[in-house]
């Protein structure tokens, strides 16, 4: 006996992937219902089939993949069995997806109104003239600028945060039963994801439209969610009401997940000695004229952890490439253990070059995929100190146990190895050069949270044993909570705030550190409201 | 070992039927001189003779048999176009290389004057060039290996573009590491696969060129057995319903096809791999 | 539409540039004969009043720049001199030769451009289908065959064992529609089989690239219908890399010409520049190269810029 409210039910499902001519399963045997009204919050992080399973609540499958099991049941239809026609008239229509990147997914060559309007028309809902009425209507409801307008403009005249809230008012376009939002604000700057999170919020609660949201940010989840289902490798870890689970979680998986926003560093007392690291008064453009720096100064002493905050376009990594030396500045200089530093990389004595060293953010990219682990970790060694074969290989696998990997990586090849190992092997890199400061560029920012979590403890363990200072360049609240003594706030260019942590998160700060400080989502599912409420009553004091 | 007999298994027909091709090609060019009956230029009987037993492809326009003149123009044809693309790939693609890693002024200068040529049709160019500075073979072979050294130029610089914007060239460069380690060490061996590959179409390419030029009277001169001249010495047979011309073509035809088979082959496979 | 205005403009000084390299690389190549040039040309027994003539005609007692020029000059107004062989103007050999080589190109042209779009869309829609790989297959050999043996070919097949067309183009002013076709399908054949390979693989690999975009499988979880995903979400973006390739391999078509030309013995420009190479007659082998330079260039610079209009990105820029 079915509830009269049930839209979606999905028994046992199963879907596989194609890999090397081979057939492996990606989603084993998992159950989802969805009732009239209802928001379900998928969680998990990558490769646990999330955004997989979302693409089969309307019976569609990646090229390469291919539902191998279970039943799709939307209102009383069996999707898997259904025929092309009939799933086009479905999707679209009646179940509507938002994609995780609005600038892929729309097409470059129409406008939006057109594309907001193509669904619409295929079904003869309303006229051209009553679609149009609509969609301001969406754009305005979803805070929009300009909504007259915006729909007359191509995809690549819209900002992201714009663009994705366009691909909702598109999917809302035909007032479908279920809308599946599929990572929407994953790739969001963190100021403008709390905007497009309201907007949704804003328009699901009003339309009484079904939603799957699916993300692997729990915080995010719990603002909108009703119910939330926790995934990993394809399996249901639990399920139940949002607010039970993120109060009492009974698995240890879900339980770890909410904990890793959680870490903070402890406070270590400011140091007064000379800086290691001084940067002052930087300013630097690039090649084109266009400024990314205005005046930035700030200090790393020894031992300590300089965290780099700001969105896109702050220009902290820009801060990292001045001093690194792969953008000249124009005015200012940045001054290592007392002496000035060319600007210029090439002009840099080795020496010196030897002391600091840099990680970057996409472990994939940042080992050479030719080279094995051996010759990754150990050419710092033999390009810095001339060493011998057996010395290296000695100093290799010492690394290779600071970075807690087992020594037969040594002949292994970057294809081999996972993220996370990837990621320490770089840090293996770093630390092969005995450095006194490492530069870290939104490190753990590719990497899923809990593995993320593993490589901070890593880093602090290195520190506290070896006594290095970090500049970590980041735009995640949390890890800065977790790793940082001193902070940075970067805006536009520009310095907004400096100083001890406890500091700088202490009210009073800038408008601007205020702004990031309250939009980066918190695991309570009542944070959204109380936060914009507060903005509310800001800006009727104004 | 193991190895090349695991490639070779998966290989589709084609790809086999061309190593085949190619395989033969190369003995038979190393070989000439053992394998043909008669000598390059040796006037043996009369002119365009069909098939006999004595000459299984008959005779060209000069009474020469047509085997021998086949077999000692492969080996003539196929070195010449050999070390033609080895000269347009190595100036080609180390100036690519160099261009793409230090940037900056010789990076624009080179690709610059690169573009210019590039824009001319080769054929015209080559016609007048060779019109003026004679046909004697080093001078075709420099004149047809600098205008394509352009083509390996762009496609070794855009490859080691896209090698050299990722992190771990960044990572070396920090280092302190020079140009010459960075391109030996970090960009080459991520762009070799695909080099290899250009290597085999730049050789069809010239190998038809030359074939072209010889063909319309610039490249190489008689007596010299090269297949695009034996194509223009027997062209007269065809008005006569003699095929002698469709010989020389039709080798030239087999291992530019061939090639290409091979290499097609190759560029799936680097494509999957990286998939 | 005027912020493309700089953009064409700079497109177009290019190709004024590299027209002016080649003409300089043309006019000074001359100058690179070994020995003196009037002497190099007339050959060893010519008397000293035919060399002196020569060298006037061909104006050698002037310093180089001030020849440069006055050559430049005298070829914007059509002056093209006097060919070397046969003492008649260049330009009354020229004309209307340059007219039946463009007739073969046109021709070659408007059979393969919709014959290469179409397999590839085919190709394109029904990847890996047997039709898609015996297509593959056969086009990746047709691009490696060269241009004489496809004519010799396609000679002995049709003028050997059928009879059915003439092995040597004989085209004369005034000839009867159906002749001219007569004598053009081998040559035009030749040609588009050779340019229709190339084309269809590039606009297979263009559409293929165009289908496994992101807004492509977004319009599919619209719902939209197949076909109108094909014609109404892909072509468009498709349109810009199509144009240019066709435009391109147009460039190309006008100097595979030549082989073609030489083969059939057709009355065109390419004939006529080989011809005079091999007699170094220097007025029409610069005159005729400088044609067919001109041609491939200002067919490559419209290719640049249908390709820069027909991109919606640069349409409308932010």
């Amino acid at each position: 006996m079915m509830n009269k409210d049930r839209l979606l039910t999905i028994s046992n499902l199963q879907i596989e992937g194609r890999q090397d001519e081979q057939w492996k399963p990606i989603v084993r045997g998992v159950d989802v219902h969805l009732n009239r009204g209802q928001v379900l919050g998928i969680i998990g992080e990558s490769g646990a089939g999330k955004s997989t399973i979302g693409l089969a609540a309307m019976g569609y499958a990646r090229e390469g993949c291919r539902i191998s099991g279970g039943t799709i049941n939307f209102l009383g239809q069996d999707l898997r069995k259904a025929s092309e026609r009939e799933l086009e008239n479905i999707r679209g229509f009646k179940i509507a997806y938002v994609a995780q990147s609005a600038a892929a997914s729309f097409n470059p060559s129409h406008k939006l109104m057109t594309q907001f309007a193509e669904i619409p028309l295929e079904h003869k809902m309303m006229s051209m003239a009553e679609i149009r009425q609509k969609a301001v209507g969406l754009y305005t409801r979803l805070f929009l600028p300009d909504p007259e307008g915006i729909g007359f403009r191509y995809p690549h005249q819209v900002s992201g945060g714009q663009l994705q809230r366009a691909m909702v008012a598109m999917a809302m376009a035909c007032d479908p039963e279920i809308i599946i939002f599929d990572e929407p604000t994953t790739a969001l700057d963190v100021t403008t994801q709390i905007e497009v999170l309201s907007a949704i919020k804003e328009v699901i609660s009003r339309s009484n439209c079904a939603a799957i949201y699916i993300t692997h940010d729990l915080a995010v989840v719990a603002q909108l969610a009703d119910r939330i289902m926790v995934l990993k490798n394809g399996q249901l870890v639990e399920e139940g009401q949002a607010r039970t689970i993120l109060a009492e979680p009974k698995e240890k998986y879900t339980a770890d997940l909410l904990a890793v926003r959680r870490q903070v560093k402890e406070i270590r007392p400011a140091i007064k000695e000379e800086p290691l690291l001084k940067v002052e008064n930087i300013t630097a453009a690039y090649k084109t004229g266009l400024p990314v720096l205005h005046n930035v100064s700030f200090d790393v002493h020894r031992g300590r952890t300089v965290a780099v905050v700001g969105e896109s376009g702050s220009g902290k990594t820009s801060v990292a490439r001045v001093i690194t030396g792969f953008l000249p500045q124009t005015e200012g200089m940045v001054y290592f253990d007392g002496l000035a530093m060319s600007p210029f990389l090439k002009r840099r004595d080795k020496d010196r070059l030897r002391k600091w060293q840099m990680i970057f953010q996409m472990p994939d990219v940042a080992v050479n995929p030719r080279h094995k682990v051996k010759e990754i970790i150990g050419r710092p060694i033999s390009f810095y100190y001339g060493s011998g074969k057996k010395e290296i290989r000695k100093r290799v696998d010492e690394l290779l146990d600071m970075i807690e990997l087992d020594p037969s990586y040594v002949d292994r090849y970057p294809s081999e190895l996972s993220g996370g190992e990837k990621q320490r092997v770089c840090i293996a890199r770093a630390l092969a050069a005995n450095p006194e400061l490492i530069i870290c560029d939104e490190v753990t920012s590719a990497l899923d949270q809990l593995v993320a979590e593993e490589i901070l403890k890593l880093l602090q363990r290195l520190q506290d044993e070896l006594k290095m200072s970090y500049l970590f360049i980041t735009h995640d609240l949390a890890t800065v909570k977790a790793i940082a003594d001193d902070v940075v706030v970067m805006y536009q260019g520009r310095v907004v705030e400096q100083g001890a942590r406890q500091e700088v998160f202490t009210p009073p700060h800038h408008e601007y550190t205020e702004l990031l400080l309250s939009s980066v989502p918190e695991m309570d599912p009542d944070w959204l409201d109380h936060v914009l409420e507060q903005r509310k009553k800001k800006e009727k004091n104004v | 070992m193991k190895n090349l007999i695991k490639l070779l298994k998966t290989s589709p027909i084609s790809a086999r039927f061309g190593l085949i091709v190619i395989t033969l090609s190369l003995i038979v060019a190393l070989l000439a001189p053992l394998l043909a009956p008669y000598g390059e230029s040796e006037i043996v009987a009369q002119v365009w003779l069909s098939s006999s037993h004595d000459h299984p492809l008959g005779t060209d326009q000069l009474g020469r048999d047509m085997v021998s003149r086949l077999i000692y123009g492969a080996r003539n044809s196929i070195a010449i176009a050999f070390l033609t693309t080895m000269i347009a790939f190595g100036v080609g693609a180390i100036l690519g290389l160099i261009a793409a890693t230090t940037g900056g002024w010789l990076d624009n200068l080179l690709s610059r004057i690169v573009d210019i040529f590039m824009a001319f049709p080769t054929l015209i160019l080559a016609l007048m060039i060779l019109s003026i500075l004679g046909t004697s073979i080093p001078v075709l072979i420099v004149v047809v290996a600098l205008l394509d050294s352009t083509r390996v130029f762009r496609l070794a610089r855009a490859l080691a573009m896209d090698i050299a914007i990722m992190e771990f060239v960044d990572a070396a460069r920090l280092r302190g590491e020079k140009t010459f380690y960075i391109v030996r060490r970090e960009i080459l061996p991520n762009a070799l696969p695909a080099l290899i590959a250009e290597f085999g179409l730049r050789f069809c390419f010239i190998f038809l060129f030359i074939s072209s030029l010889s063909f319309l009277g610039l490249g190489i001169q008689p007596p010299t057995a090269d297949w695009g001249s034996m194509v223009r010495e027997n062209s007269g047979a065809i008005n006569f319903g003699i095929i002698a011309p469709l010989y020389p073509a039709g080798t030239i035809a087999l291992i530019t096809v061939s090639i290409n088979l091979v290499v097609d082959w190759f560029l799936q496979r680097s494509a999957q791999i990286r998939a | 539409m005027d912020f493309l205005i700089p953009l064409i403009l700079k497109r177009t000084g290019f190709a004024f540039l590299t027209l002016f390299t080649i003409s300089i690389l043309i006019f000074v190549g001359v100058e690179a004969l070994p020995g003196d040039t009037a002497e190099a040309i007339l050959g060893q027994g010519a008397t000293k009043e035919n060399v002196a003539a020569l060298r006037k005609e061909l104006k050698l007692d002037m310093p180089v720049h001030t020849r440069y020029i006055s050559w430049l000059g005298d070829l914007c107004q059509g002056e093209l001199g006097n060919s070397l062989s046969n003492g008649r103007p260049v330009s009354e050999m020229i004309g209307w030769r340059f007219k039946n080589t463009l007739l073969l190109a046109s021709s070659a042209a408007v059979v393969s451009i919709p014959l290469a779009i179409l397999l590839g869309l085919i190709c394109a829609l029904y990847q890996n289908s047997w039709l898609d790989k015996i297509l593959s297959t056969s086009t990746l050999s047709a691009i490696s065959l060269p241009e004489f043996f496809v004519a010799y070919l396609l000679i002995v097949v049709f003028v050997v064992q059928f009879e059915l067309f003439p092995s040597v183009a004989v085209l004369k002013s005034g000839m009867a529609i159906s002749e001219i076709i007569n004598i053009l399908v081998l040559p035009c054949l030749t040609l588009t089989l050779v340019v229709l390979a190339h084309m269809m693989r590039m606009t297979r690999a263009t559409i293929i690239g165009v289908l496994s975009s992101p807004y492509i499988e977004m319009a599919r979880l619209k719902g939209v219908r197949k076909h109108k995903v094909i014609f109404y979400h892909a072509l468009p973006n498709a349109l810009s890399p199509i144009i240019n390739v066709v435009v391109m391999d147009l460039a190309w078509l006008v100097v595979g010409v030549v082989v073609v030309e030489v083969v059939f013995v057709y009355p065109g420009l390419g004939q006529l520049l080989v011809d005079s190479v091999s007699k170094r007659d220097i007025p029409v082998v610069q005159t005729s190269g400088l044609i067919f330079a001109c041609t491939y260039i200002f067919l490559n610079l419209t290719a640049d810029v249908l390709s820069i209009i027909s991109n919606p990105k640069l349409r409308h820029p932010k």
